[in-house]
């Protein structure tokens, strides 16, 4: 006969005000098996501990029930409280009786006839518990981080300062993001590629640091410590050894009809091209769509230009393997899309441009070499119209519902550059609310109302018109109810920033779980913030949550500090709650494997005892390195031979029983 | 395929012509539109009352009507195909009022707002086809500047009329380049004509008129083209003078490019 010991925990008045912990102690006592039972304010307080590891020495116990809040939050406390007493740790229920009950309930009777089931249930089960024994496996020493924007070029200097090797991944032909793009930041107003390039070239010149460019990840097998990733070199078609980044190829390539997606758009480049001038590697790239060698095989032109012989037409892509212990995910953000936006007349109005399409207009080294003109006849605007939260706050499908969090404070910044430039340019900011909260934010917000006199009016814009050679900005003004129709020169749309594209495929090929915004999921929202709720996974940037440079460099140093405790560490325990195959009643019918998001279950053909006889047949195996104890396999199994250690069929059953 | 028709009250006197090209065109086009029998008048304008059954009654009528025969029905006139389907998300929706309806009306089986209600660009579209219906162009309107005029009854709310995109609509559009003409796209072509209020602030309904026209005639369009009569009947009769720019129905085009235009 078990021992087991009952400790319900009031939590405070978190439980003991919804549910009779004292009754639910009480009425547990009953209960075969039970040899203590007992309540206490906190149970996982110094002072609680201590009581549970008294009892398991003086009782004898060989059983631990905790009746408190959600496992996520204390089960480790517990299990470690009961082993430091003797106990094996898996020897530990938790019934739930917070989150599950005390917290969705407000009838004091209910609550408390509910918790006490929740307690029989967990009785019922650890009846059937089995001490279990952690593994241990190893863990590279290594990290890969995708996307090489700030947020990620600051995670790998981070650990590769720390004495870690780190590969970046970097899907574009350069590193540097978003941040690249951009003319000024705020609230300094310093020169974005001023203190961006110097993080480019420590990343590309440090020894621990490998930069993978104009790669993509396609595949990643393994587990926290032991992750193999399969990286993509698409074939830049230049040789990146014997290139001098001379620039001869672009200047002389015919093809110069894309469109330069460094600029927006805003400008054509060649087929053969470096997206910037401080681009890292300072190597072009030939994109093949608009390349007349590969499309007509006609030209070839870069080839015979090129006084080092670099360019490498029959370059491939190539596949490398490499092994990490940790990923952080860096991929960062983009701009939504017009399309659904209509009323802006973004499609068809060329004045009409968004904030980051502003940003290269503005650049020395944009298109226009710094000059603020108009699209359309190339005239200096003598009115600019701002319009805040374009899709965001947007609670119909094609916006999004969050603050994109940035756009208040670039909107601030980009009035200001055009006052300070231009002052007799007219400037007005459409808002819904100004949120500026950030060290020196609204002091910068106000600078730009008082002293730069830009015209703030709250309502928001519901069209935009062509009326002759200018614009009509059609919005409301709150604070007077009038319906404005403003003229404007130009308007700037900021618009909602959304998750980089590929976010949802990495996602599903790291079970790195995502919100409804495809924005990477953080452990706890509050408590775990750059750890992705899968083990090893972690998060560094907008890829998380709307951010601005400020904050995405605190979190991406962050992760980079979360990264550094597991690549410290040489073994790590692995979880012991994982499938098992009973090869007696295993069919061999593998729809186990079929449902495994792990890969971790495999056949294969092994002698079984069968009654006696000894027959040659496919048995699953479980590969208890890979496998998460998701449980997807026990369910699918139909002769039931598949279980899960810790939660076994039994287990559940048992547990089900005692609430029924 | 023979279609359930609803024409509605103006059809069959203020705007005979939409209705009369609709029908060649109809023909031309392999289809026929059967009128149905007894329709009652759609209420013409939307009753926001929610607790107000009286005004969705005659809707309901129709729309039982079709559904006891194939299930669908076709509308002409945007004022009728708003406020039909409208009603029609009412009775599947809003389960007061389809309760109250039913009660009321005690058809043979209770209506639950099963009826496909589709306009009639909406059948060229997603039935026929623009590329279809290119392909059975006779006389190709080519060279024709031609600007589509939405109005607010097709495309909002756009939730229940899921007709097109309210900001940047396009069916319209493909329908005239189906025709072989060449659409223009203009600022004001999905903005309010103030057709409501023609009779009370007639010069507010003016200065509606005039943006459309004037936007429009900017652009380069020699002619609009609408499915509304309110519209059709606002834009002709609040223009300014200075700026005359032919209204036509969207059949009467329709009619034209088919070669059945002359029969009518």
């Amino acid at each position: 006969m078990q021992k087991i010991g009952v400790f319900v925990c009031w939590c405070g008045s978190n439980i003991a005000a919804t549910v009779d912990v004292a009754r639910v102690a009480e009425s547990v006592k009953s209960i075969p098996g039970v040899a203590f039972a007992a309540d206490y304010r906190y149970m996982c307080s110094e002072g609680g501990q201590e009581l549970m590891q008294k009892a398991i020495k003086d009782y004898g116990l060989s059983r631990v029930v905790v009746c408190s809040c959600s496992p996520r939050m204390h089960e480790a406390t517990f299990r470690k409280a009961a082993q430091a007493a003797g106990l094996n740790p898996y020897l530990v229920e938790i019934a739930n009786i917070r989150e599950h009950c005390s917290w969705v309930h407000k009838d004091k009777e209910v609550a408390t006839a509910k918790a006490i089931a929740l307690a029989k249930a967990a009785i019922a089960k650890v009846k059937l518990n089995t001490p279990l024994v952690s593994g241990e496996s190893a863990v590279v020493k290594r990290a890969l981080v995708i996307g090489g924007g700030i947020a990620g070029l600051q995670t790998a200097l981070d650990i590769a300062e720390a004495g870690y090797k780190v590969d970046i991944v970097e899907k574009t032909p350069s590193i540097g993001g978003k941040m690249s793009q951009l003319d000024k930041t705020f609230p300094t107003l310093d020169c974005s590629a001023c203190i961006l390039t110097p993080k480019m070239v420590e990343a590309a010149t440090h020894e621990n640091i490998t930069i993978y460019t104009y790669s993509e990840i396609e595949k990643v097998s393994g587990y926290v410590g032991q992750f193999e990733a399969v990286i993509r070199k698409k074939a830049r078609s230049v040789s990146v050894d014997r290139c001098s980044g001379c620039g001869i190829c672009s200047e002389k390539c015919p093809s110069k009809k894309a469109k330069s997606e460094f600029d927006q758009g805003l400008r054509n480049r060649s087929a053969i091209y470096i997206p910037f001038a401080q681009a890292i590697p300072n190597v072009p790239v030939i994109d093949r769509e608009n390349c007349l060698k590969f499309q007509t095989g006609k030209c070839g032109i870069c080839a015979k230009v090129c006084p080092a012989g670099a360019i490498e037409y029959e370059q491939e892509d190539e596949l490398v393997t490499q092994k990490y212990g940790a990923i952080v995910l860096a991929t960062g953000f983009e701009p939504i899309d017009m399309a659904k936006f209509g009323e802006f007349n973004y499609e068809y109005c060329p004045d009409v441009i968004t904030s980051l399409e502003f940003e290269r207009l503005t650049n020395a080294a944009g298109p226009t070499q710094g000059h603020l003109v108009r699209l359309s006849d190339g005239k200096k605007p003598k009115s600019i119209v701002f319009v805040s939260c374009v899709g965001s706050r947007d609670t119909t499908e094609r916006g999004k519902t969050y603050c994109s969090k940035i756009c208040c404070m670039y909107n601030a910044k980009h009035a200001m550059l055009v006052k300070e430039k231009y002052p007799d340019i007219d400037v007005q900011v459409f808002y819904i609310d100004v949120r500026t909260p950030g060290k020196s934010f609204d002091e910068f917000y106000r600078r730009a109302v008082e002293e730069y006199g830009v015209q703030y009016t709250k309502g928001m814009v519901g069209k935009i018109t062509e009326e002759g050679d200018h614009l009509l900005v059609h919005a409301s003004d709150v604070a007077s109810g009038a319906q404005l129709s403003v003229p404007a020169d130009m308007v700037v749309l900021a618009t909602a920033i959304k998750p980089a594209a590929d976010a949802r495929k990495l996602a599903t090929m790291l079970t790195a779980s995502i919100d409804t915004n495809d924005f990477f999921t953080e452990a706890h929202p509050k408590l775990r913030p750059v750890e992705s709720p899968t083990a090893g996974i972690f998060l560094s940037g907008v890829c998380q949550g709307p951010k601005d440079i400020p904050e995405t460099v605190a979190q991406a140093g962050a992760a980079a500090v979360k990264v550094l405790g597991l690549l410290s560490k040489d073994k790590l325990l692995t979880n012991p709650c994982v499938a098992t195959c009973n090869e007696q009643t295993c069919s061999g019918c593998l729809a186990c494997e079929k449902v495994c998001p792990y890969g971790a279950i495999s056949a294969e053909y092994k002698l079984v005892n069968v009654k006696g006889l000894k027959e040659r047949r496919l048995i699953a195996q479980v590969n208890e390195a890979l496998c998460q104890g998701c449980g997807a396999c026990t369910v699918a199994c139909p002769s039931g031979a598949m279980d899960l250690k810790g939660f076994s069929n039994k287990q559940i059953m048992a547990e089900v029983d005692a609430i029924c | 395929m023979v279609y359930n028709y609803y024409p509605g009250c103006t059809l069959s006197t203020k705007a005979k012509q939409l209705d009369l090209y609709a029908k060649k065109a109809a023909e031309a086009l392999g289809f026929e539109l059967a009128e149905l029998k007894e329709w009652q008048c759609c209420g013409a304008v939307y009753p926001l009352v929610q607790d107000e059954i009286g005004t969705r009654l005659s809707s309901v009528r129709s729309l039982a009507a079709a559904a006891a025969i194939d299930g669908k029905l076709v509308t002409l006139c945007s004022a009728c195909h708003h406020v039909l389907k409208r009603v029609n998300s009412d009775m599947a929706e809003n389960k007061e009022i389809n309760a109250k309806v039913n009660a009321y009306l005690e058809l043979d089986k209770p209506y639950q707002g099963e009826t496909q209600v589709l306009h009639y660009l909406e059948v060229l579209r997603d039935e026929i086809g623009f590329e279809e219906l290119a392909k059975k162009v006779v006389k190709p309107l080519t060279g024709r500047k031609i600007g589509a005029y939405y109005g607010c009854l097709l495309l909002r709310p756009a939730g229940v009329m899921q007709f097109d995109d309210p900001e940047n609509p396009s069916i319209l559009e493909d329908f005239i380049k189906a025709l072989g003409a060449e659409p223009v796209v203009y600022d004001y072509r999905n903005e309010c004509c103030g057709g409501y209020i023609a009779l009370k602030d007639k010069s507010s309904a003016q200065n509606m008129v005039s943006k459309i026209l004037t936007s429009a005639a900017n652009k380069g369009v020699e002619a609009l083209i609408t499915a509304c009569p309110l519209c059709s009947y606002n834009l002709q009769v609040n223009a300014a003078a200075a700026q005359p720019l032919p209204i036509f129905y969207f059949t009467e085009l329709l009619a034209e490019a088919l070669g059945v235009k002359e029969e009518v």
